[in-house]
């Protein structure tokens, strides 16, 4: 399953028509102790770099971008309960929203891993 | 690291001891270091050769400027005051110190330069006005905060909230106030820049001393109900909207004769028109400053300072709002995003203070 990122530092896992999205291991050290999650509603258009969900930390709240146009399929339910989930597991089980994939041709512009790595070492 | 007031300083540190909520429980628990050398560390006296009168000399000037009462203050004790100026709006919060031949001011970084512009332009010409900027100022705050400093600077441990005495370390002399910013007992040290990284590392070398940065600062004051200059407290309050009233002595409110008196006055006589009250919200969602208050349909009032409160495990927020919603227990909405949070009229502290006032 090809994982790929944005420069805004989301990751995304497509499978089929249906793609993961979650903020990476570098997002997550920058935010700090992250103390609520607001994901969007099961239902939701969301377009390519629009806001998607919101991150809570105990310094600042930090938009999370889609990195793609679709519908959001499913919230992870156990971000509610611990949101600190994206600290311990940000690539794993901190994952924000599954969402349909609405022109595969949208995941070209992003990142591979090591394009990302890349990136991150860069900043 | 962040620029603050002119500073490099760090939101929070590194390691496995790092993080706001880490360095914030930390706090909580046994004791942390923050060095808060920003702040402004003034002095003001008198041209008496006799040192008591020349801090008389200063008390009586700086009266002229904060409605408290700064005259009756014996050697090595303190006090919270205003700067205020015309309008009885707040130039700037600070500690005020009866330190034996002159009175010590601690004002805020980003202020201190128009803290002593203000000061030297309206204090007279014989008073003596000086900033210490080749001094650091350490804090250290949290219940172990007094058996740490006694084991290093015996005697220290003898000094009760709100008291400050002069102490030997190592070749010089160090300034240490039982105060701070967290709600937690502990201590504000003045200590020359040269001997600085010294104090620091000592302070750093037992076990129960763990380094914090401005991020836990700020959650620790907000859950403690202090205001922060610049975003709670500003020109454009006033010491009884801010429910600072205890500042303003009783004495001085009936006698005057400082800056802001008549307008703080008639806010005091005819009721503040807002107020600023603790919020606590409903989930887990944290309001920021900026964020609207509402009862109902209508906008009452501003969030100041908001986040997520570690100790309590909810999100806590400062506020004014209209007299009208602001007793306890008032139950209101605060717009967040496209969300109203379900918030409450709660009394401040939201965590007690932990003081130490003699054993």
């Amino acid at each position: 399953m090809p994982r790929y990122f944005t420069d805004e530092h989301e990751w995304i896992d497509v499978e089929d028509d249906t793609a993961t999205v979650g903020i990476t291991d570098y997002a997550q050290e920058q935010l700090g102790d992250i103390v609520f999650v607001e994901l969007p509603a099961v239902g939701t258009a969301l377009d390519k770099g629009g806001d998607a969900a919101v991150v809570e930390s105990v310094k600042a709240a930090s938009d999370v971008y889609a990195p793609i146009s679709g519908e959001v399929t499913e919230g992870n339910a156990m971000l509610e309960d611990e949101p600190a989930l994206v600290n311990s597991s940000p690539e794993e089980d901190g994952w924000f929203f599954r969402m349909s994939v609405a022109d595969k041709a949208e995941l070209e512009g992003l990142m591979d891993e090591a394009a990302y790595k890349e990136f991150v070492e860069g900043l | 690291m962040v620029p603050f007031a002119g500073y490099e300083m760090p939101i929070q540190y590194t390691g496995e001891h790092g993080g706001i909520v880490a360095e914030h429980e930390w706090t909580r628990q046994s004791a942390s270091l923050f060095d808060v050398s920003h702040m402004g560390q003034l002095s003001v006296a008198g041209a008496s050769e006799e040192s008591a009168e020349a801090a008389a000399q200063g008390a009586t000037a700086l009266e002229d400027l904060l409605p408290g009462l700064i005259t009756s203050l014996k050697t090595g004790r303190m006090r919270y005051s205003m700067l205020l100026d015309e309008n009885g709006g707040i130039l700037d919060d600070l500690m005020v110190t009866n330190a034996g031949p002159r009175i010590n001011l601690v004002v805020n970084g980003a202020t201190k330069w128009d803290d002593i512009a203000h000061l030297r332009e309206y204090l007279p010409d014989e008073i003596t006005l000086h900033h210490y900027d080749d001094f650091a100022l350490l804090a250290l705050q949290g219940p172990k905060a007094g058996e740490v400093l006694e084991h290093l600077i015996p005697g220290t441990g003898a000094l009760t909230f709100m008291t400050a005495d002069l102490f030997k370390w190592g070749e010089g002399h160090i300034w240490v106030s039982r105060c701070g910013y967290t709600g937690e007992d502990g201590f504000e040290i003045t200590v020359h820049r040269e001997a600085v990284t010294g104090l620091a590392d000592a302070l750093i070398a037992d076990d129960r001393v763990r380094p914090a940065g401005l991020g836990a600062r700020d959650s620790l004051r907000l859950e403690a109900g202090l205001p922060l200059y610049g975003h709670d407290i500003t020109t454009e309050t006033d010491p009884v909207s801010a429910e600072l009233t205890f500042a303003l002595s009783k004495k001085r409110r009936e006698a005057g004769g400082y800056m802001g008196h008549g307008p703080v006055m008639e806010v005091f006589n005819g009721g503040a028109k807002q107020r600023r009250v603790g919020l606590t919200l409903e989930g887990r969602m944290p309001a920021r400053e900026g964020a609207e208050v509402f009862a109902g349909d209508t906008k009452v009032g501003t969030v100041t300072s908001g986040g997520f409160s570690p100790t309590l495990g909810y999100p806590i927020a400062m506020a004014y709002v209209d007299a009208a919603h602001a007793e306890e227990g008032t139950a209101l909405e605060i717009a967040v995003r496209k969300k109203r949070l379900t918030a409450k009229v709660s009394p401040m502290p939201f965590v007690p203070h932990r003081y130490y006032r003699g054993s």
